[in-house]
C-alpha cells in the first residue's frame, strides 16, 4: 500500500515525508500571539460572577458596592443584560423532534443551574480591578435540591431545572431489527452483560479560553478575537444570538493553545464581550482563569453504559445491545446532545455483528454542560465494546487476541455495510492486530505474566488489547441532515498564485496545534511544483477566509485537505491552458513536473508555473476568454465518513501491595490511510494516547453530593506529567481511504479512542486470576487495592 | 515599589504594585508575552523562566522578589540573528511541540534541567520535567528532544 502513496505523489514530492513544522519557530521563540497576548489600548476587562451553588433561585443581585470600587465602569446582572440577546445560547444538534432544551442565557436571571453558572459581570480598567469588584457583588441565593448523580437524575429525584417536566432531554434509538436481537440473545451459547461508568473529564487545554472584542470606529464592525476552534461557526452564532449582523462580525482565532473539543463551542463569555463592546462602545476582553476553566468550559464523557454481547460457543458475537445514560450537564451547548450519537453506530467496534440495538437517554444534571471532547462518543463506544470483548474472552477461557481475530470484519469485506447502517470504507483489522502483537512481543509477555503469577510476585503483569474503528471526516452534509444536525459538513479552500510565483492557500479549517500550515503547504507544493516555504496558508480569520466549517472530528485533512487538493488541481488546469497557449502546444501534450509545464517528447520546450502566474497577472496575452490571475477555489462535501482503525496494546505492572499501576510499555498500530506527514501523525497519536491513558488512570471531574466541583485546579485534577507516562512504540499499516482523492482518513482522535480500554483491560488482565473482573475509572491505587481484597481468586487457572 | 530587573540582558527600573506577580511584570511591564499563564496554582509550568540561572515559576514569585536579579525568558533564548537555541532547535527537529502554549515554559525548564544534568537518562528527563504540563504531545517527543539536545554537544555548560 505504501507503493500507492509513492505512485500518487511521486518520489520527489514532499507529501509522505517527515517535513519539520513551519509553525514551530514562532511558537518556540515566544513570537506567537495568543488572545491573552494581544495589546488592546483602552480595553475593559470583564470578570464574571459565578454561582457557588449547583442549583439555586437567584433572589437578589446587588452590584452597588462593586460599582463604587476603583476602575469599575459597569456591573450588570442577568436582568440588566436580558435585552441584549436576540436568542438564547445555541444548540445546533436537536437530535430528536421532542428534545427538551432549557433556555440558556449567557447570564442567568432567576435560576443558577450549576456551580460556575454566570450571575453577573463586572467591567473595569484592569483584570485585577474587575476581579476585586466581582467579589463585591452581593447575590442572594435560595439553594434548591440539585440533580448531581446521573442515575439519580434519570429518576428525577431532583429536577435540574425547576420548571422542567423531567430531567430527560431526549431518548434516541437505533434498533434496526429488534426481533433479530431478541433471537440472538435467546439462542446465544454465551452472553455477557457489563456496566461501565465513563467519568466526567475536564479537557484542560493548556491555554485557558480568552476573548477580546474590538469595535471598529467606522462601519459598525466588531473584530472578535477568541481562543476558539470554530471562528466561522462562532461568527454565525454570534450574529444569531446578539443580533449584530453577521457581516459586521469578523472572528479571528490567533494562536490557539489546544482545544480537544473544548473550544468547539459557543460560550457565554464570547456573547458577553460582543454585547458589552456594543453597549459600551469600547473594547472588552476576558481571560479565563484555570479554576474558571474547570467550571465554565465544557466537560467531556459522563455516561453510564450497559452493554450486552450474545455469542455462539466459538465466541462469534451475534448481537450487541447497548443502553446509555448520557449526562448533558445543566444546559445543551453547541453539540451536547449529539455526542453520544457520534458513538451510537460504533458499539460493535471492528467486529462483524449481525444484530444491533442502541438506546441512549440524555439527562440533565446540575453540573457543567458536557460537549465534544477528543473522540466525542467514539472513545465511549470503543471502551464499552473492547472491555466487553475481554469479559467475553474471560468467560470463554479464550485469549483476547484470538477472540478479536475470530470476530473481525474480514479484509475482503470492504466496503462493509454495517448493521448500524454505515458503510466502512476500507480496512484490514487483522493486519493491525498482528503488527501490534509482534511489536509488543505478545507471546513472551504472556509467558512472563504466567511466570510472575506462579512465583507469587507482588508486581503482576497485565496485557490489554484494544482494537478500534472510528468514523471521521465529519461529514457528508446529507448524513448530518438525517441526524438532525443543523449545519453541513463540507469544507472550502482557495489556492492563488501571486505575481512573483508565491502561493496563498485560504482554508476554512482552523488549526490549534495540528500543524495545518505545514500539511497544507506540503499538499499544494506537490500539486504546483513549488517549495512548501513559498506557500502561505491563510486561516482562522473570517476576514481572510470568509467561509468554512472549522476543525473537529478528525475532519481537517480528509475534508479540508481534499478541498485544497481539488482547488490546486483546478489552478493547475487553468495554468495548463495558459501554458499551452504560450508554448503553442495542445494542453493534453503538457505535463507538469517540478513546476515546469513540459511538452511531452520535447523536453526543451517548457514554461514554469511561476512565469505563468506573472503572465496571468499582467494579462497581456491570455487565451481568448480566460480571466486574469491563477486562482481557483473548491468546496468539498464528502460522500462518506472515513474509518481509521488500529490495535493498541498496553502493558502494566500492578503492585498488589499498594495498588499502584505503572504503564510500562505501550504499542499503538494505527491506520489512517495515506499520510501527508508521518511526523505529525506520530505526534497526534502520542498526544491522543496520553489523554486516553489519563482517563483510564488519573483524571475525573469530581463533584460532592451537593454538586460542588472538587477538582477546580490542576493541583486537584490530575493531568499526567511526563513522569507518569512511558515512551510509546508506534507502528502503522496503510489502507488508503476510497472516500476521498487523497486516500486519507484522519488521526486526531485515534490515540484517545484506543488507549483507554487498552489500559483498563491491562489492569484487569493483571488481576483476573485473583477474580477481579472490572475496575472503575480512573483506576486509582485505592480502587485497585480494594478490588484485590474484595475478590475471590479464580480456581483452575483461568485467565 | 521600585524594582530593577535585568531581563534577557536589558536592565530597567520600574515602579510596580507590591502584589504584582513576576509573570505579570514580564508580560505587562516588560512586554514579553512569550511567557504564558496556564493555571493559578503553580501546577502547569507554562510561566517558567530562569532567575539567576535557575528555573522558577514566575506565577509563584512577586516582581519585587526579582529585584536586582537577572531573568531569561523564552525571548532571550535564540541568538540575536534569530538562530534557535540548541534546545529550541531540538524541539523543532523532534516535533516536541504542537499548540506551543506550554513550549516556552518547557524550554526554560529544560535549560535548567540540562544545566543540572548534562547527560540525563530518559527517567531523569521525565522526573525533571514533572512540573511542566503538556496536553498535546504526550511528552514522547519532548523527551526525545531533550535527550537530543543533551547529546548535541552544542550546549554550553
Amino acid at each position: 500500500m505504501s507503493a500507492a502513496v509513492l505512485e500518487e505523489h511521486g518520489a520527489a514530492g514532499v507529501v509522505g515525508t517527515r517535513m519539520l513544522r513551519r509553525e514551530d519557530p514562532a511558537l518556540l521563540s515566544g513570537e506567537a500571539r495568543f488572545v491573552h497576548d494581544l495589546v488592546v489600548p483602552g480595553a475593559l476587562h470583564m470578570a464574571v460572577v459565578r454561582s457557588p451553588y449547583a442549583h439555586a433561585r437567584i433572589t437578589s443581585v446587588d452590584v452597588s458596592a462593586a460599582l463604587g470600587m476603583p476602575g469599575v465602569v459597569a456591573a450588570l446582572t442577568g436582568a440588566d443584560l436580558a435585552a441584549e440577546w436576540a436568542s438564547a445560547m445555541p444548540c445546533a444538534w436537536p437530535v430528536t423532534a421532542d428534545m427538551q432544551s432549557p433556555k440558556h442565557l449567557p447570564v442567568a436571571v432567576d435560576e443558577a443551574c450549576y456551580t460556575g453558572d454566570a450571575v453577573a459581570v463586572v467591567l473595569a480598567g484592569s483584570q485585577a480591578e474587575a476581579q476585586d469588584a466581582a467579589a463585591a457583588v452581593a447575590v442572594g441565593y435560595e439553594e434548591l435540591p440539585a440533580a448531581v448523580d446521573l442515575e439519580d437524575a434519570a429518576r428525577d429525584d431532583a429536577l435540574a431545572h425547576v420548571d422542567a417536566p423531567s430531567n430527560r432531554a431526549y431518548t434516541w434509538e437505533l434498533v434496526p431489527d429488534p426481533d433479530a436481537v431478541r433471537r440472538a440473545f435467546d439462542e446465544a451459547a454465551v452472553t455477557v452483560k457489563e456496566r461501565y461508568r465513563q467519568q466526567r473529564l475536564i479537557p484542560a487545554a493548556m491555554e485557558p479560553r480568552g476573548v477580546c472584542v474590538v469595535p471598529q470606529p467606522f462601519g459598525g464592525e466588531f473584530v472578535v478575537y477568541s481562543s476558539t476552534q470554530i471562528p466561522h461557526i462562532l461568527r454565525t452564532m454570534l450574529g444569531l444570538t446578539t443580533g449584530v449582523p453577521e457581516d459586521r462580525i469578523r472572528v479571528i482565532a490567533p494562536s490557539v493553545g489546544g482545544g480537544f473539543g473544548s473550544k468547539l463551542d459557543v460560550y457565554a463569555e464570547e456573547l458577553l464581550c460582543l454585547a458589552l463592546a456594543r453597549r459600551l462602545r469600547r473594547p472588552v476582553r476576558w481571560s479565563e482563569e484555570r479554576s474558571e476553566a474547570a467550571q465554565a468550559t465544557i466537560h467531556g464523557r459522563g455516561q453510564v453504559q450497559e452493554i450486552e454481547l450474545a455469542a455462539d460457543a466459538d465466541g462469534r458475537v451475534q448481537a450487541v445491545r447497548v443502553h446509555l445514560l448520557a449526562d448533558m450537564g445543566a444546559y445543551l451547548q453547541l453539540v451536547t446532545p449529539g455526542v453520544p450519537i457520534l458513538g451510537a453506530f460504533l458499539y460493535h467496534g471492528t467486529y462483524d455483528v449481525p444484530a444491533y440495538s442502541f438506546t441512549c437517554t440524555g439527562v440533565f444534571t446540575n453540573k457543567t454542560p458536557t460537549d465534544a471532547y477528543r473522540g466525542a462518543g467514539r472513545p465511549e463506544a470503543t471502551y464499552a465494546i473492547e472491555r466487553a470483548m475481554d469479559a467475553l474472552a474471560r468467560k470463554l477461557g479464550m485469549d483476547p487476541a484470538e477472540l478479536r481475530r475470530r470476530n473481525y470484519i474480514g479484509a475482503d469485506r470492504f466496503p462493509y455495510s454495517s448493521v448500524a447502517g454505515l458503510v466502512f470504507d476500507s480496512g484490514d483489522y487483522e493486519a493491525a492486530l498482528d503488527k501490534a502483537l509482534e511489536l509488543v512481543g505478545y507471546d513472551a509477555l504472556r509467558h512472563e505474566q504466567a511466570q510472575r503469577r506462579s512465583d507469587g510476585a507482588t508486581k503482576l503483569l497485565g496485557v490489554g488489547l484494544s482494537s478500534y474503528v472510528e468514523m471521521c471526516g465529519l461529514a457528508p452534509s446529507r448524513v448530518l441532515a438525517s441526524l438532525h444536525y443543523v449545519a453541513g459538513g463540507w469544507e472550502t479552500a482557495t489556492v492563488r498564485m501571486l505575481p512573483t510565483g508565491k502561493v496563498q492557500v485560504v482554508t476554512g479549517a482552523t488549526p490549534h496545534g495540528q500543524g495545518h500550515v505545514t500539511s497544507w503547504s506540503m499538499i499544494v507544493a506537490d500539486k504546483l511544483g513549488v517549495l512548501p516555504d513559498d506557500v502561505e496558508v491563510l486561516h482562522s480569520d473570517t476576514g481572510l477566509s470568509p467561509l468554512g466549517l472549522d476543525t473537529y472530528g478528525s475532519r481537517s485533512l480528509s475534508v479540508g485537505g481534499t478541498a485544497i487538493a481539488l482547488a490546486a488541481d483546478r489552478l493547475v488546469d487553468k495554468a495548463r491552458l495558459l501554458a499551452a497557449h504560450r508554448l503553442e502546444a495542445a494542453p493534453e501534450d503538457l505535463e507538469l513536473s517540478d513546476g515546469q509545464f513540459v511538452v511531452r517528447g520535447s523536453p526543451s520546450t517548457s514554461i514554469g508555473i511561476g512565469t505563468l502566474a506573472f503572465e496571468a497577472f499582467t494579462a497581456h496575452d491570455l487565451p481568448e476568454g480566460m480571466e486574469p490571475n491563477l486562482e481557483a477555489s473548491a468546496t468539498y462535501d464528502p460522500t462518506n465518513f472515513t474509518f481509521p482503525f488500529g490495535t493498541h496494546v498496553a502493558v502494566v505492572e500492578v503492585d498488589t501491595e499498594t495498588g499502584r499501576v505503572d504503564l510500562v510499555r505501550y504499542v499503538g498500530v494505527d491506520d489512517c490511510g495515506n499520510q501527508i506527514n508521518p511526523l505529525i501523525v506520530d505526534g497526534q497519536v502520542h498526544g491522543g494516547i496520553a489523554q486516553g491513558v489519563a482517563q483510564a488512570l488519573y483524571e475525573e471531574a469530581s463533584y460532592d453530593e451537593r454538586g460542588n466541583l472538587l477538582t477546580t485546579t490542576l493541583a486537584d485534577y490530575l493531568v499526567p506529567a511526563a513522569s507518569e507516562l512511558p515512551s510509546f512504540t508506534l507502528g502503522r499499516t496503510v489502507t488508503p481511504s476510497p472516500s476521498n482523492p487523497l486516500g486519507v482518513k484522519g488521526v486526531g482522535e485515534a490515540g484517545t479512542i484506543a488507549s483507554t480500554p487498552a489500559v483498563v483491560n491491562a489492569v484487569v488482565d493483571a488481576l483476573s486470576h485473583l477474580g477481579v473482573e472490572d475496575l472503575e475509572m480512573p483506576v486509582t491505587p485505592e480502587r485497585v487495592w480494594r478490588s484485590i481484597g474484595a475478590s475471590a481468586p479464580v480456581q483452575g487457572g483461568a485467565r | 515599589m521600585r524594582v530593577t530587573v535585568t531581563v534577557n540582558g536589558t536592565t530597567e527600573t520600574h515602579d510596580v504594585e507590591t502584589r504584582m506577580l513576576l509573570v505579570h511584570y514580564l508580560r505587562e511591564v516588560r512586554g514579553l508575552t512569550g511567557t504564558n499563564i496556564g493555571c493559578d496554582t503553580t501546577s502547569c509550568g507554562a510561566c517558567t523562566v530562569l532567575l539567576d540561572g535557575e528555573s522558577v515559576k514566575s506565577c509563584t514569585l512577586l516582581a519585587v522578589q526579582a529585584d536586582g536579579g537577572e531573568i531569561t525568558t523564552i525571548e532571550g533564548m535564540a541568538a540575536p540573528d534569530g538562530t534557535l537555541h540548541p534546545i529550541q532547535q531540538a524541539f523543532h527537529e523532534h516535533h516536541g511541540l504542537q499548540c506551543g502554549f506550554c513550549t516556552p515554559g518547557m524550554v526554560m525548564a529544560v535549560a535548567s534541567l540540562l544545566k543540572e544534568h548534562p547527560d540525563p537518562t530518559e527517567a531523569e528527563v521525565r522526573e525533571g520535567l514533572e512540573g511542566n504540563l503538556c496536553r498535546c504531545t504526550g511528552y514522547h517527543n519532548i523527551v526525545q528532544a531533550v535527550l537530543a539536545a543533551a547529546h548535541s554537544g552544542e550546549l554550553v555548560p
